[in-house]
């Protein structure tokens, strides 16, 4: 066990880095490219978790194709350096007042818990295989998945008819 | 966790590796011969008898070469990129099984890495984050050319990855599995192309698209983009551009020979597991020279064309392709499968046939 807490606190240490990263970069590009390597991390995480089904579906859609997007977006409009962005003066108070509720919920949580953290083993190793995830997105959450769906289909029929406009 | 199979994932990663890495060198070869054949030239015969030592002559000339990092370049980025793109074309295989249980030195030895119960997600996963190292080439360039291949290349590989997704999900009903081991365990009576022609041609054609093979090397077109992407690499930087592509046609090929053409099982397999891996060997051989003769005999799709072919034949094909697939299983008649789809390629290849000779006869192009 031993072996995981070290690849835990290794990788928890990597994903934090990159995250710093990506907020600390001044080129929009290697912002995303640590985001890209903070949800790779996360996925290690839930291969820890005996997750792999999440952990693949994390690299292949976030990493994979929504990132590939945000890249491809960067790239086309030339919108690497990201300069002083002016907003409204109401911003930077509300977003220093939402980080500093954000930190003490997670020092309270943290100190709060005097619990372990569960090793993988004692996690049923089926909890995450892809069949059950398949029986519980199709019986017991079926409604919200089907939700879904029909969620991303509409926003996907109005990118459609937002760029047919001018013809 | 014993030290021995720890030693034994060791020894079977590097044999994989070294075996795509010579198989890289000598794809190159045989693509020179047979390209060479087909357009009735000699091809290289110089470098030792019949050229063998061609790829070897090839890897000292590259490495000699002088590396050169353009002025205004981003330079990490751009010396990462190559590594970028060869890390996933090497590891993809990983969950790939190359044949059965074989007995050596009195210990059981599984001629694969890993048995993920997810291992065509893993294919998907890892076939989604190669594109970085090509768009990541083509931006840190600085160079107007590498700039549009990278982002062409981005776009081409997104739009045929739905297409090369969907395919998957005929074998993995088919064998109620994401598995690859179960998947050639359920190949054992018949191959699946038998029940999905349509599939595995989608399958073919998205993975032509998603290597940047021709008819689909967009990102590279001479004669619109001088090199695309790695116009700006030489060297051995260039070798490794070159490395992912071919490692990717062999990586591409054993996919499909794995979900769709029984993988390592064939004749005598049951008797001599050891034959698994050669019989594998056979079938990849077989894809590549069809990769090959395409390249030779197709000419290059115009680039809206590629998008168009892409998102509105290719992929509601695959979605129909899932569609009838479903039935026939809910059916229990298997049979049904390729009589419905291919039925519904023929009469889609009616349509668009159609459709283009009109406007072709209108001149709206």
């Amino acid at each position: 066990m031993t072996l995981n807490y070290a690849l835990f606190f290794i990788l928890a240490a990597i994903a934090i880095a990159s995250a710093l990263g990506m907020l600390l970069s001044k080129n929009a590009v290697y912002s995303a490219l640590f985001l890209i390597l903070n949800f790779n991390v996360v996925a290690i995480f839930y291969v820890l978790l005996n997750a792999p089904f999440i952990a693949l579906t994390q690299i292949t859609v976030y990493a994979g194709a929504i990132m590939v997007l945000f890249l491809f977006v960067i790239m086309l409009l030339g919108a690497e350096q990201t300069g002083r962005i002016s907003s409204a003066r109401w911003v930077k108070p509300a977003a220093y007042s939402l980080g500093i509720i954000l930190i003490s919920e997670i020092l309270y949580i943290i100190f709060a818990q005097t619990g372990v953290i569960p090793d993988a083993a004692s996690i049923a190793a089926e909890f995450g295989s892809p069949v059950t995830v398949g029986k519980a997105l199709f019986s017991r959450y079926l409604l919200p998945f089907e939700a879904t769906s029909v969620l991303l289909i509409a926003s996907m029929i109005g990118a459609i008819v937002l760029t047919k406009r001018k013809s | 966790m014993t030290t021995g199979s720890v030693w034994e994932w060791i020894i079977k990663s590097v044999v994989i590796v070294f075996g795509l890495l010579t198989g890289f060198a000598y794809l190159t070869l045989l693509e020179r011969k047979v390209l060479a054949k087909i357009q009735v030239r000699i091809g290289p015969n110089r470098a030792g008898p019949m050229g063998l030592f061609q790829p070897l002559a090839d890897a000292i000339k590259l490495i000699f070469k002088e590396e050169i990092i353009p002025s205004r370049a981003d330079k990490i980025i751009f010396v990462l990129a190559p590594i970028i793109t060869v890390i996933p074309a090497l590891i993809i295989l990983g969950v790939l099984p190359f044949g059965g249980i074989i007995t050596l030195f009195g210990r059981q030895i599984s001629l694969s890495l890993a048995d993920l119960n997810v291992g065509v997600l893993y294919i998907t996963a890892i076939a989604s984050i190669s594109i970085y190292g090509i768009v990541l080439a083509g931006w840190s360039s600085n160079n107007k050319y590498a700039m549009l291949g990278g982002i062409r290349s981005s776009a081409q590989m997104i739009s045929y990855e739905l297409a090369l997704g969907l395919s998957f999900i005929g074998p993995i009903l088919l064998s109620g599995s994401m598995s690859l081991h179960d998947i050639v365990a359920a190949q054992k009576p018949l191959w699946f192309v038998v029940y999905q022609p349509v599939g595995a041609l989608i399958f073919w054609i998205a993975t032509l698209a998603e290597v940047n093979r021709a008819p689909f090397d967009m990102p590279e077109a001479e004669q619109e983009l001088t090199a695309g992407y790695h116009t700006e690499y030489s060297g051995m930087k260039f070798a490794l551009f070159f490395m992912a592509e071919y490692i990717k046609m062999i990586a591409v090929s054993a996919i499909a020979a794995t979900l769709f053409f029984g993988g390592y099982r064939f004749v005598l397999e049951d008797q001599y597991p050891i034959l698994g891996p050669v019989w594998l060997l056979g079938k990849v051989i077989v894809l590549l020279f069809g990769m090959i003769w395409v390249r030779a005999t197709l000419p290059r799709i115009r680039y809206d064309r590629l998008m168009a072919f892409g998102w509105k034949f290719l992929f509601p094909l695959a979605l129909a392709n899932v569609f009838f697939t479903a039935i026939g299983i809910v059916l229990e008649k298997l049979w049904l499968i390729p009589l419905l789809t291919i039925a519904v390629f023929l009469g889609a290849v009616v349509m668009v046939g159609i459709s283009e000779t009109r406007r072709w006869r209108s001149h709206v192009f």
